[in-house]
């Protein structure tokens, strides 16, 4: 399921309701990523998203981490709207047979939210705002999979 | 009439989210965005700016209908 949320939400809660009812999953790797204050540099954080098409593009990208780590499911959700410093942005479960894959499919598909998803992100700090776009390394990060 | 949609930094450049413009092809609705805006035309045509038509993204001219949704997409930041 991938699902945006204007709302914040709780991982502990996610995690505990993907992983329940499974008896063939081995294995739930998490991920979950937090709004940063950058010793203050970065009061909010805005995340703005294309509805529809944002869920889409994340939604080609989750089929093709079924397909390649052989999954059993999946959950993305992820925060748009104003994001203070500490609370979770994002949220990532995969559920795999066996370890290996779970913790694969979840760093992969990080690597491509991170670089490549359709979000527009702007940082407010003591210094007015600014549009972030996905650093080298976001993008050195993604090259590893392909 | 196409519905435009902005996002991010040119929805900051145009001071405007959304708005019906009257063209027939994407190629009529660029120049009368620029007509009325500018800087936003040349914006529009920047590097890395993707057009969307009716949430899929498409690359040349088009044509419109009335309820075309034609959105701009300037590089995506990630999540």
């Amino acid at each position: 399921m991938i699902r945006l949320s204007e709302d914040p939400f709780d991982p502990g809660a996610l995690l505990t309701a993907f992983a329940q009812g499974r008896s063939e999953t081995g294995a739930v790797a998490t991920f979950t990523g937090i709004a940063r204050a950058e010793r203050g540099a970065t009061a909010i954080l805005e995340l703005e998203a294309y509805p529809g098409f944002t869920e889409s593009e994340i939604g080609k990208i989750a089929d093709q981490a079924r397909e390649r780590f052989a999954l059993h499911d999946l959950l993305i959700l992820h925060r748009v709207g104003k994001i203070g410093p500490g609370e979770p942005i994002v949220f990532v479960a995969t559920a795999a047979g066996h370890r290996r894959a779970a913790f694969e499919a979840c760093d992969f598909l990080m690597d491509y939210l991170k670089s490549k998803a359709p979000f527009w992100k702007k940082e407010h700090g003591p210094d007015g705002a600014r549009w972030i776009e996905p650093t080298a390394q976001d993008h050195a990060d993604r090259e590893r999979w392909s | 009439m196409a519905r435009v949609l902005l996002f991010g930094p040119l929805r900051d450049l145009a001071g405007w989210r959304e708005r019906q413009v009257a063209a027939a092809s994407l190629s009529e609705l660029r120049q009368a965005l620029t007509a009325d805006d500018a800087d936003l035309g040349a914006a529009l045509g920047g590097k890395g700016v993707q057009v969307a038509v009716d949430q899929a993204v498409v690359r040349g001219d088009m044509i419109l209908s009335a309820a075309s949704e034609v959105a701009f997409l300037p590089p995506m930041s990630g999540g």
